[in-house]
């Protein structure tokens, strides 16, 4: 065990979160502040000669190594879980920039009525909602988010076309959208053949189509921070690996550049936090093992959580912070306690087309795609399905590697999906199929939740989190839905459709891919009778302690998370430096 | 010390190019004749050739052009299955290990390495079958973990980079018209949309001007 001189801040992962809050909080005040990531650096060099599908997309290799750390799954507690041994329905990020340099730059904003879902659907079905459901507000409102969204859109560059500004409603921009100050910092990008098709279909189906939020450049761009990138070049290998020329936004080129330049902060890499170590109330440091293999004790007087959702709550209940009470482990029997809660996901179904001409479907960006949100929210539910809550639809043109996008035949074109006949089938179709997709609000509910597994460990011996997590029959209606609009549109198209297809099943699959956006686990609220962080993300019992991301999030919404995490993370370094730091203690 | 094991394929598929098609049309640009002597590092030399046949009934070479042999998908299958994918580094395996539902995935013990060898002793005498022989006996393990991760491996090994040894010549690629990893398409984006655009591959070693090394050389 070595024992390191304090610092003033210690934060618990390297990614979007933790560099935002080292660059915000290195920036603005002389204190020190240390990074710990678990995985190595990473860097522009390595992404050029990274652009290949074997080593990044089929074996993850900017992603967690499984063999050394999962989690485990069962459907629900009368069950024992096993463990995730290979990916997987999410692909956690490891290494500087995390899942931040492998993502694909979908950046739209949550709604207005996300913030405080509680409230309205009350509004709405008054006690005619399921007894199950633990959907609560965030304490946070959307006005209050509004300057700390585009604080993050300014320092990404998100291209787009606002909908919605100071409440005047925008042609061609999301009509739906909480209302923005500013139009977003760049255009959107170019138009390719399958997005026109979507956009003249939906169009003259009634729905409004609009370019989806990119932090993918459009042009080349200056940010606040002065730091300047380049636009994309439309190369393809997007998500699932780092941009070569630094076009995504990725915290390797947004926020690193600037901490490189300070003295005050130090990132680590190949250090993995094992505890929050703390006594009396308080937080006192971290222990971390390092590349070594040696055990390292680092004393701090703040210590930020900032690590993979999942994670965060993992690290909460291995250091037994908030026991007995205020953050305590959560129990779906009683409904007591609250650490570990309000686990979700996202609905995610899709809907294969088949087109009949060439897409040149390897051109594209991360970012690049078209939206309806016509059916988001509370908006366009069709009755007849029952549902709270819909979500995005949407194509995307988002560059198409070769293993993966080879293979997708009509239905009934051959008998098996090898040999002679469907060689020929598959040959026939490839470049020019494609999918409609989909994510939509996943409600929380008792049954789903995080703790420790019994039976499983990582290589160090402590225990995998545990995730307990089922649909309902909700979800399975809002595929349901949704699939009755993606297949309109489809027709539309003049598209064939079936095959390459996916709805929500039976129960939640942790086999195919669906997306990286859970959440939950450490959830913001007003009061620490039902969640884990205060609305600034300050641990409910414990003043230096900042739980920070999705892990916060009390119910999943439609759009992708990482926009609101950075937003959530402004706010918290924002509480930290103003409030905090004069006077120490809690905030709410 | 283990005895160096070898597979012995034609030469047309290793070295010479012999397709280029634009509009998705094959043709024999070149032919090489005569055969190679590919050094293997997992597969013994028999088990080899059974993989060689059954991934050729996948992915046969026919009237729509070249096939999983010409494209040396057993010199992938057997780099992946030598490197660290193949001793299963990449996945966890601390038990208990229990069966579950299909929503888990597979939860057996086998590293791909175990797969292959049991699957392929299952196979004995293959490659010695008619082709539709072959595909009788395919079919009749058709759900095994065994065929699926094949016929998986087979597309890997056509559409990979010719880094790792499959795809040789990029024939894969040249076959369904994938230009290659490329650092730009901004002045083709969005322009001239339903027009297939049809290049010449190239690999990723071509676009960053060196040898790139796949991860199975690595650990």
């Amino acid at each position: 065990m070595q024992r390191l001189k304090p610092v003033d801040i210690a934060i618990a992962g390297g990614g979007w979160v933790g560099l935002a809050m080292a660059k915000e909080i290195a920036t603005r005040t002389s204190l020190s502040v240390v990074v710990l990531e678990r995985g190595p650096g990473r860097g522009l060099k390595e992404y050029a000669a990274g652009m290949d599908e074997v080593d990044y997309v089929l074996r993850h290799k900017m992603m967690q190594n499984l063999a050394e750390e999962t989690v485990t799954h069962r459907h629900s507690v009368r069950q024992s879980a096993v463990p995730i041994r290979q990916y997987g329905s999410f692909t956690p990020g490891t290494g500087v920039g995390g899942s931040g340099e492998h993502w694909q730059g979908l950046s739209y904003r949550f709604l207005p009525d996300q913030f405080r879902l509680a409230s309205a659907l009350r509004e709405k079905h008054g006690r005619n909602l399921p007894e199950d459901l633990t959907v609560q507000d965030w304490g946070i409102t959307y006005d209050e988010l509004e300057p700390l969204y585009w604080r993050a859109e300014q320092m990404m560059g998100i291209g787009g076309k606002a909908g919605n500004l100071r409440g005047q409603k925008v042609e061609g921009g999301n009509p739906f959208e909480g209302p923005r100050s500013y139009e977003y910092p760049n255009p959107p990008h170019p138009e390719t053949l399958l997005l026109s098709l979507f956009t003249k279909a939906s169009k003259e189906l009634g729905y409004h189509p609009f370019p989806t939020p990119a932090a993918t450049l459009s042009r080349t761009y200056q940010n606040p921070d002065g730091i300047t990138r380049p636009g994309c070049a439309y190369c393809g290998y997007c998500s699932r690996f780092g941009c070569m020329i630094g076009a995504k936004a990725q915290p390797t080129n947004t926020l690193l550049p600037l901490l490189i330049k300070r003295r005050n902060v130090t990132l680590r890499t190949g250090c993995n936090v094992r505890r929050v170590l703390h006594r009396d109330g308080k937080a006192s440091g971290v222990l971390y093992v390092d590349d070594k293999g040696v055990e390292v004790e680092q004393p701090a007087r703040v210590v930020i959580l900032a690590s993979w959702t999942l994670n965060n709550a993992r690290l909460l209940m291995l250091s037994r912070i908030g026991e007995p009470r205020f953050g305590e482990p959560y129990d779906p029997a009683t409904g007591k306690g609250t650490l570990g809660r309000n686990l979700t996901h996202q609905v995610s179904n899709f809907t294969g087309i088949f087109l009949d001409k060439p897409l040149n479907a390897f051109m594209g960006a991360g970012g690049l795609g078209m939206t309806l949100a016509d059916f988001d929210g509370d908006f366009g539910l069709d009755p007849k399905f029952g549902v709270l809550r819909g979500g995005h639809i949407r194509v995307m043109s988002g560059g198409e590697t070769p293993i993966s996008s080879f293979g997708r035949v009509p239905p009934g074109e051959a008998r098996a999906n090898w040999g002679s006949a469907w060689k020929k089938a598959a040959l026939n179709w490839w470049d020019r199929s494609a999918s409609i997709t989909n994510e939509s609000e996943h409600l929380a509910y008792r049954h789903n939740f995080i703790d420790l597994d019994p039976n499983y460990t990582d290589r160090f011996g402590d225990p995998l989190a545990r995730l307990t997590l089922d649909w309902t029959d909700h979800e399975r209606r809002q595929a349901g839905m949704i699939a009755t609009v993606q297949q309109s549109i489809a027709k539309a198209m003049g598209a064939k459709t079936g095959g390459n297809s996916r709805r929500v099943g039976a129960h939640y699959s942790v086999v195919e891919y669906q997306s990286t956006h859970v959440s939950g686990g450490a959830i913001v609220g007003t009061s620490p009778e039902t969640s884990v962080v205060n609305p600034w993300m300050q641990h409910w019992s414990m003043p230096n302690l900042w739980v920070v991301g999705a892990s916060a999030f009390p119910q999943n919404s439609s759009g992708n998370p990482t926009l609101t995490v950075m937003a959530t993370a402004y706010r918290a370094a924002d509480a930290l430096l103003n409030r905090y730091l004069k006077h120490p203690g809690p905030l709410a | 010390m283990k005895r160096r094991e070898f597979i012995t394929l034609p030469a047309r598929s290793l070295g010479g190019l012999l397709l280029y098609t634009l509009a998705r049309e094959p043709f024999r640009v070149e032919a090489q004749e005569g055969t190679v002597r590919v050094p293997l590092r997992f597969f013994t030399e028999a088990e080899a050739r059974v993989v060689v046949a059954a991934c050729e009934r996948i992915f046969p070479a026919d009237a729509s052009g070249p096939g999983a042999t010409e494209a040396g998908v057993v010199i992938y299958v057997d780099r992946q299955l030598a490197g660290p994918y193949g001793r299963d580094k990449f996945r966890y395996t601390k038990g208990p290990w229990v069966d579950s539902v299909p929503e888990h995935g597979y939860q057996a013990k086998a590293t791909p390495r175990e797969i292959y060898r049991e699957g392929i002793a299952r196979l004995e005498d293959f490659a010695a079958l008619t082709p539709s022989q072959q595909d009788e006996r395919l079919r009749a393990i058709e759900p095994t973990v065994f065929f699926q991760m094949l016929r998986r491996h087979t597309l890997e090994g056509m559409f990979c980079d010719p880094l790792h040894g499959g795809n040789a010549g990029m024939i894969g690629w040249q076959l369904i018209g994938y230009p290659g990893p490329r650092m730009s398409y901004r002045e083709e984006i969005g322009r001239n949309p339903g027009e297939p655009w049809r290049r010449k591959p190239v690999s990723l070693s071509d676009m960053v001007g060196h040898p790139v090394k796949g991860w199975e050389e690595e650990n």
